[in-house]
């Protein structure tokens, strides 16, 4: 099977350049990590991250063929070869696959990403019905991993400002939960013509996003709450 | 890089690892004003706390009766009364507050009618001890290590810890009055190592299970903390007792929940036997997880496997109805497809026991205080803390309960963080650095820019073999003869390892120089588990010698210890005694 890599090493390198990788031996199981992993065998300055091989970590995000995925989860025998295996789109690269993730948790951060409660606690659990817990799937378990956000063209143009398809998913995450008590500082937050509205639902988060998740329909959420709110 | 140059930061607490254990105490400390910093080897939410699936175990009975002193018992009977009682007391009275806890900082637990948390069963959890099936798994559907991890990294957020993300831990820093004063870490983005002083250093780095070939583990379980410490001097606890899953993936490792066979799914054999009823006419399918899998491994050693190598057997849950399966254990149903083309909603899956959990680690007392023998009593080593995997409270013993670690690393994160701070108040100041120290610690780092051509052996070969090694010599079955060629065979890798040399020495992002040091972590423990394997001449637990088949309460009801200097090995008595209940004798253990 073929392999195309982007490879950049700035201690070495002037600027990145693409190096084919042939192996034999790939079974109709084996996952794109399986042979990132033969490929740092053969080679051990090849750099990529990766840790728990079952698409729950959100380590080993890269841009597969032209779009992002999780290379522990993306069967080869699916692929189109040469399969070429680039960094995701958008971020400094630090090392051949590994990007520099910091503006994206920076977007993370800025959303408040915890359950802000007001009133005191109950000494049991606070009730929540399972209607109301169903709100939340489909937004909690966002791994965090990047794929959509930088497979975003509204956040490679305003990657300072725009907070991207992967913060406000989880903004709204927060925004859904019936025990939240922030929802209008979190409204207030997000309000402007660039921080949340900047997205033009292209959806390429929810092409993406390799738990299903659907961020462009968090953001509509997230809207129909502002207008709410005003009105 | 040398010692006049490197650059030093102080802090009141170093936290090692961002798991649950980590960002629970780093929680606690920060809350208080403490300035806590955390040092991870991969981005916090990356920890592998995020893969634990069933749940978090608390006697909340929200579905069926429960108190706290039948899950006690349930935990001291699955340790194979191995485990300490002072220490499963605190952790089970505990529980339900730090569930509710967890729930108030936004853990998305799954929810009954009535509006509480849902629980289901897992397996030895019984009612009236020893009685009827309890309940007791707190669970946010199968995805309850992921919300549980993110949860506390939001919190820790909110309270402005200081996080060293991308770093790695090479060697604790220690003085001659044996004062633990923090950790050379290395950061991984620019290769430069730092030295954080602290006043008090807590180890939460997780387990080894990368110590063998199948595993449900991710690639950074490499044991840093315990082999750190092994290093450090201090000895490693009850490192023989390797917990091994019974249902991974055949072939492949990942992890089924317990929870599928708590929903009500269950093992059978290559004649549809439901073979659980012969080995656990009780308990069945939720036996203690040793029990079953060596059921599981019976079954294939005497031909009634499945598949065409008959090397596995099958957890059938399309009985459960498509909505069930998917409302609960949607995670198990996406990796199913995804990696094994299978809908569990129509065909059983092919599973296998593999290596899961180390019940063994870094001796310490129910305050998180590492604990070592001095004289007829131990003695903390003052400045150190360890909590969840690596830590041995003793909380699990011979063998844990599913659903106790989630609950382990949030009760003794919180435990440890609370001592920190009593600590704290009586050692105000930092203590001066011992500069041998961390010259040798430097030296350990050194060693790697090594690259002469004698360097016979690479990280990815010897890595493959002490796997292989681990997998062939130290498995769910054991005897004399085959643990004896298991400590020649990795005392022999130990001696190989100064010949590992690698090719690659630049500084930016250099993950080859971070796989050679997790390779020479991992190959201490390989030694410190068989080592242990092979001096324990008896059955108990995860620990199942076939020329020992019955557990010795005369001569074993002890942990052992292994010190790294002359593969040393020593014991020490079991707690028996709770803290405020009657003792729970040990008694025949039947599921």
């Amino acid at each position: 099977m073929r392999f195309k890599i982007y490879r950049y090493n700035p201690e070495t390198d002037k600027k990145p350049y693409m190096q084919d990788f042939v192996l034999d031996n790939i079974s109709d199981d084996m996952m794109l990590r399986d042979a990132l992993l033969l490929i740092k065998a053969e080679d051990e300055t090849f750099t990529f991250r990766h840790s728990c091989g079952e698409g729950v970590c959100g380590s080993d995000a890269v841009n597969i063929n032209g779009t992002n995925g999780l290379a522990c989860k993306s069967r080869l025998s699916e692929l189109k070869e040469p399969i070429e295996v680039r960094p995701v789109p958008s971020m400094p690269v630090i090392r051949d696959l590994v990007v520099d993730m910091e503006q994206f948790y920076h977007h993370y951060r800025a959303i408040k990403p915890y359950l802000t409660v007001k009133d005191p606690v109950p000494e049991v659990e606070f009730l929540q019905t399972p209607q109301q817990r169903e709100k939340l799937d489909g937004l909690y378990e966002c791994i965090l991993c990047g794929c959509c956000t930088t497979a975003c063209p509204s956040f490679w143009w305003n990657p300072d400002k725009f907070r991207g398809p992967a913060a406000l998913l989880q903004s709204y995450r927060f925004l859904a939960d019936s025990r939240d008590q922030a929802t209008s500082e979190r409204l207030q937050e997000l309000d402007g013509p660039y921080r949340m509205f900047r997205c033009h639902s292209i959806m390429n988060c929810v092409n993406v996003c390799p738990k299903g998740l659907n961020p462009t329909e968090a953001i509509h959420s997230i809207k129909k709450l502002m207008v709410k709110d005003l009105v | 890089m040398s010692i006049e140059n490197l650059e030093r930061r102080k802090f009141d607490t170093l936290v090692i690892g961002a798991g649950g254990g980590g960002l629970r105490a780093a929680l606690q400390l920060a809350e208080a004003d403490t300035h806590v910093a955390v040092v991870s080897k991969v981005f916090p939410t990356r920890s592998h706390t995020v893969a634990a699936q069933g749940g978090m175990n608390a006697a909340l009975a929200n579905v069926l009766p429960d108190n706290w002193h039948w899950h006690m018992y349930d935990t001291i009977k699955g340790s194979d009364y191995l485990g300490d009682q002072d220490a499963i007391e605190y952790m089970c009275r505990s529980a339900a507050h730090l569930v509710y806890e967890l729930e108030h900082q936004g853990v998305p637990f799954s929810r009954m009618d009535s509006g509480k948390i849902y629980q289901r069963p897992f397996g030895g959890q019984s009612q009236n001890f020893g009685g009827e099936q309890a309940a007791r798994t707190c669970a946010a559907a199968d995805r309850t290590g992921h919300a549980i991890l993110h949860t506390l990294y939001q919190q820790n957020i909110r309270a402005k810890t200081h996080f060293f993300d991308e770093y790695f831990a090479i060697d604790l820093i220690k003085d001659k009055d044996g004062f633990i004063l923090g950790a050379l870490v290395l950061e991984i983005e620019t290769g430069e190592p730092l030295l954080i002083e602290a006043k008090t250093t807590l180890l939460a780095t997780g387990g080894a299970g990368q110590l063998f070939r199948t595993n449900t583990n991710a690639h950074i379980n490499t044991g840093d903390g315990l082999a750190m410490s092994l290093r450090a001097g201090i000895p490693l606890q009850d490192m023989e007792f390797f917990q091994f899953h019974p249902t991974g993936i055949a072939g492949k490792g990942m992890l089924i929940t317990e929870g599928a066979r708590g929903e009500g799914g269950y093992l059978v054999n290559k004649d549809g036997e439901r073979f659980m009823e012969r080995y656990a006419p009780h308990a069945k399918d939720l036996a203690s997880r040793d029990v079953v899998s060596r059921a599981i491994a019976i079954e294939v050693r005497e031909g009634r496997g499945c598949g065409p190598n008959a090397d596995h057997v099958m957890l059938k849950l399309d009985h459960l109805g498509r909505d069930v399966l998917y409302k609960r254990l949607p995670g198990i149903c996406d990796l199913c497809k995804t990696f094994m083309h299978i809908d569990p909603a129509e065909e059983s899956i092919p599973v296998f026991p593999t290596a899961h959990y180390t019940m063994g680690g870094i001796p310490t007392n129910r305050y998180g205080q590492v604990v070592v023998p001095v004289d007829q009593g131990e003695e903390s080593i003052p400045g150190l803390y360890a909590v969840g995997e690596c830590a041995c409270v003793s909380v699990h013993g011979a063998n844990r309960l599913g659903g106790n670690s989630l609950l382990d690393i949030v009760v003794f994160g919180r435990a440890a963080g609370n001592d920190i701070k009593k600590y704290l108040k009586e050692n105000r100041h930092h203590r001066q650095i011992d500069e041998e120290s961390v010259e040798q610690a430097l030296v350990h780092l050194k060693r790697w820019d090594e690259s002469d051509g004698n360097g016979s052996e690479t990280v990815h070969g010897l890595r493959a073999e002490l796997q292989k090694a681990m997998e062939d010599y130290c498995s769910v079955f054991r005897t004399e003869e085959i643990l004896q060629q298991g400590l020649e065979k990795v005392l022999d890798l130990e001696k190989r390892m100064k010949n590992v040399r690698i090719t690659d020495h630049s500084k930016v992002f250099n993950t080859a120089r971070i796989e050679a040091m997790e390779l020479e972590n991992l190959v201490d423990l390989a030694v410190a588990t068989v080592k242990s394997a092979l001096e324990r001449k008896e059955s108990r637990g995860a620990h199942s010698r076939m020329d020992y088949p019955d557990r010795d309460d005369v001569s074993w009801l002890k942990h052992s210890l292994y010190y790294k200097e002359g593969h040393r090995m020593d014991y020490k008595p079991v707690t028996l005694k709770p803290i405020s209940v009657d003792t729970f004798p040990p008694k025949p253990r039947v599921y």
